[in-house]
């Protein structure tokens, strides 16, 4: 196992446990570490419309903005003032859940193949993010503005591009002009409008983009920061004076972090960092992994136009054209460059239903590394295998999810494990043909609520066993015997125990539904 | 975990996320120049010298009417030598070349010094045309740092040249 490997195997272990921790006292729609990028956004939207607000009362003369915004601090506190606190917070935060939603990603391995291009188009956000962050302590000009402007002048003069050096628009206090803060306040403007459409790209390939995090979360940390707004507001330091080198500064780590590393250092070392750490974050994705997921193939002949599958195909991989051979129908085309691998769309497709009697069942849309047909014979083996067991053993069939919970270490005597490429790519009507054929009772299981790798498979599993979204699970099938368990990759146990709950259950309780009818198929492949 | 305790580790952990965006915010403070410690500011952008021919009246006479200009100066410009002394004793010696691809763009320089509050002889030569010897441009003054004071030495030809600010 290479370094990266074990740093990277080691950090998502460290992440999937805060996370399932965190699961415990939030809840999946509302643990923050789940909805990183959402918050992310969130606090976007607060800083634009905080900045509006502050924009309007700029005075972008050299002693307007330092008085103009010390005013709203001072005899506006009550309004500008926390508006000004919710706009530092706000940025603080954001750089927060940047980084720990770039580290996440790279810990769960989501950086190459289908998420290329997420990945990519995010890397270039960060340093629009700093550049704007940095920027907008300078409207301020007081002397953390002036040491920043100073510092990241003489960082800027060691690169090769200035025929003068930048440093000397801030040599004496007859150096600054009016004219420096509206180029500044353009910059701050613009540079966010950049970020806005960088982001837009950022999430352009995949669908039902989590724009927002839940409200609970919005309003948790609304409170936070106008809890900080108040206990320790926003406040400027003393004005700028040229002459003067700033003393003892109120540093803002998360932004101007970059000053104090340039004095311990060099701005050699600091380019280097920052160039280095850039082109590292753009290579990544390009380093040895394993090879990609097959895509999902169309039958046109079974495929019937339905659009299931691009509903609900979590990165419009999945589009629909006129069928060449249907008159009137429509035939779902995948795009292989967006195509995760995932099966969601085998799983929503209503011909991938097991009741089908021909002796190889062909869907609409499959997956070619474990087609519908494979998994029907599949678990027509195990239920065939279950049929032996002696009478009054409590027969369960699990259904996992290859990122979730291991579930193939649970087979046994009476229980059989399949294990899907993601429990999205489940059709509820295996759910009824596998009590149908015998077992007691049904487990599906994949990953934590808001922690699927491939995003939307869980929600829409349990959508599907819940009648809630299509291909639904029939009626006929009493809820009491289907059990799903949210189990990440590093919960197996919690799995095992809850299945032995759910047996004990189906054992003990009285009142259990009845299976639906017995059915099996004109030509069973059982054995 | 029970609802009620669900909210309580919930305002726990939001508070200890407000807690940690204030705290790093502002803190810890950063000084970036010990409280005794003054700044000298060394910054220029200056084009150097060059050595121009003056034509003769025969070569003026061959040029077009538009084009006879009584001088034939060369593009490039001449590297800058710049000599800092503190106290008689050398701080910083730097050769300052012309920018551009041609060398005709200005020779800059900027440094900047940390030195105790104090008082100090401080003397600060150039000279901006290597073809002659010396220095043609000198300035020397005696100056009283105060502590966090930043000195700004400078030139400027409509300021007489070089000087402190």
């Amino acid at each position: 196992m290479s370094l990266h490997a074990a740093l990277r195997g080691n950090a998502q272990i460290l992440l999937e446990r805060s996370e399932n921790s965190l699961d415990a006292l939030f809840g999946g729609a509302d643990n923050p570490l789940r909805h990183l990028g959402a918050l992310g956004l969130y606090f976007l939207w607060i800083l634009v419309a905080t900045g509006l607000y502050l924009y309007t009362v700029l005075d972008t003369s050299v002693e307007g903005v330092y008085t103009s915004i010390g005013y709203l601090s001072r005899e506006q506190w009550y309004l500008g003032g926390i508006l000004r606190s919710l706009h530092r917070y706000a940025s603080d935060a954001f750089v927060l859940v940047m980084m720990l939603h770039l580290a996440r990603e790279w810990a769960y391995g989501r950086y190459h193949g289908f998420r290329l291009y997420s990945w990519v188009t995010g890397v270039p956000l960060i340093w629009l993010v700093y550049i704007s962050g940095i920027g907008g302590y300078w409207i301020v000009w007081d002397r953390l503005a002036q040491f920043s402007a100073i510092a990241t002048t003489e960082l800027l003069d060691w690169l090769p591009f200035f025929t003068e050096p930048t440093a000397r628009n801030f040599l004496a206090p007859d150096s600054v002009n009016d004219r420096l803060f509206t180029v500044l306040v353009f910059i701050h403007i613009g540079v966010p409008l950049m970020l806005i459409l960088g982001l837009w790209a950022h999430v352009n390939r995949i669908s039902r983009v989590d724009y927002l995090p839940s409200r609970r979360v919005m309003l948790a940390t609304l409170a936070s920061f106008l809890a900080l707004a108040l206990i320790k507001p926003a406040l400027s330091d003393a004005p700028a004076n040229l002459a003067l080198a700033p003393a003892e500064l109120r540093l803002d780590w998360f932004f101007l972090f970059i000053h104090p590393l340039t004095d311990v250092t060099s701005p050699a070392a600091v380019w280097a960092l920052l160039f280095g750490a850039t082109i590292l974050l753009f290579a990544l994705p390009f380093l040895p992994h394993l090879k990609a997921q097959p895509i999902a193939v169309v039958d046109a002949a079974n495929c019937n136009g339905c659009s299931r599958c691009h509903a609900d195909c979590p990165y419009e991989a999945v589009t629909m054209a006129v069928h060449p051979g249907k008159r009137g129908h429509k035939i779902a085309i995948v795009d292989p460059d967006l195509c995760a691998g995932c099966g969601i769309c085998a799983g929503s497709c209503p011909s991938s239903t097991p009741f089908r009697s021909q002796e190889k069942l062909v869907t609409g849309i499959d997956m070619p590394q474990q087609p519908v047909d494979v998994m029907r014979r599949q678990l027509e083996t195990q239920l065939a295998r279950l049929g032996t067991q002696p009478s009054g053993t409590t027969k369960l069939v699990v259904f996992g999810c290859d990122k979730g919970a291991d579930v193939r270490g649970l087979a046994a005597a009476d229980t059989a494990a399949i294990s899907l490429l993601c429990t999205g790519m489940l059709p509820p009507s295996f759910v009824e043909y596998a009590l149908r054929g015998g077992a007691d009772g049904i487990v599906v299981t994949g990953c934590r609520d808001g922690g699927c790798d491939f995003r939307l498979g869980m929600q829409w599993t349990q959508e599907r066993l819940a009648h809630q979204r299509e291909p639904h699970l029939r009626s006929l099938v009493p809820q009491d015997r289907l059990r799903l368990v949210y189990a990440s990759r590093s919960e197996s146990r919690q799995l095992a125990a809850a299945i032995d709950e759910f047996r004990t259950q189906l054992e003990t309780q009285t009142a259990i539904s009845n299976r639906p009818p017995a059915y099996s198929r004109r030509t069973p492949h059982h054995g | 975990m029970a609802k009620p305790a669900a909210i309580v580790g919930q305002i726990i952990l939001y508070g200890a996320f407000a807690a940690f965006l204030g705290y790093f915010a502002t803190s810890p403070t950063y000084k970036q120049i010990p409280d005794d410690v003054a700044l000298i500011k060394l910054s220029m952008s200056h084009l150097g010298g060059r050595e121009c021919r003056k034509r003769s009246p025969e070569e003026l006479a061959k040029l077009p009417p538009n084009m006879r200009a009584p001088l034939e100066c060369p593009r490039g410009r001449s590297d800058i030598k710049l000599v800092l002394e503190l106290d008689g004793k050398p701080m910083f010696e730097t050769v300052m070349h012309p920018t551009g691809l041609s060398k005709d763009g200005v020779s800059t320089v900027y440094k900047r010094f940390e030195v105790k509050a104090g008082t100090y002889q401080l003397s600060v030569k150039m000279n901006d045309n290597l073809i002659n010897p010396g220095f043609n441009f000198v300035k020397e003054a005696q100056v009283t740092l105060k502590p966090a004071q930043v000195l700004v030495v400078d030139f400027n030809p409509d300021k007489g040249g070089l000087f402190f600010q």
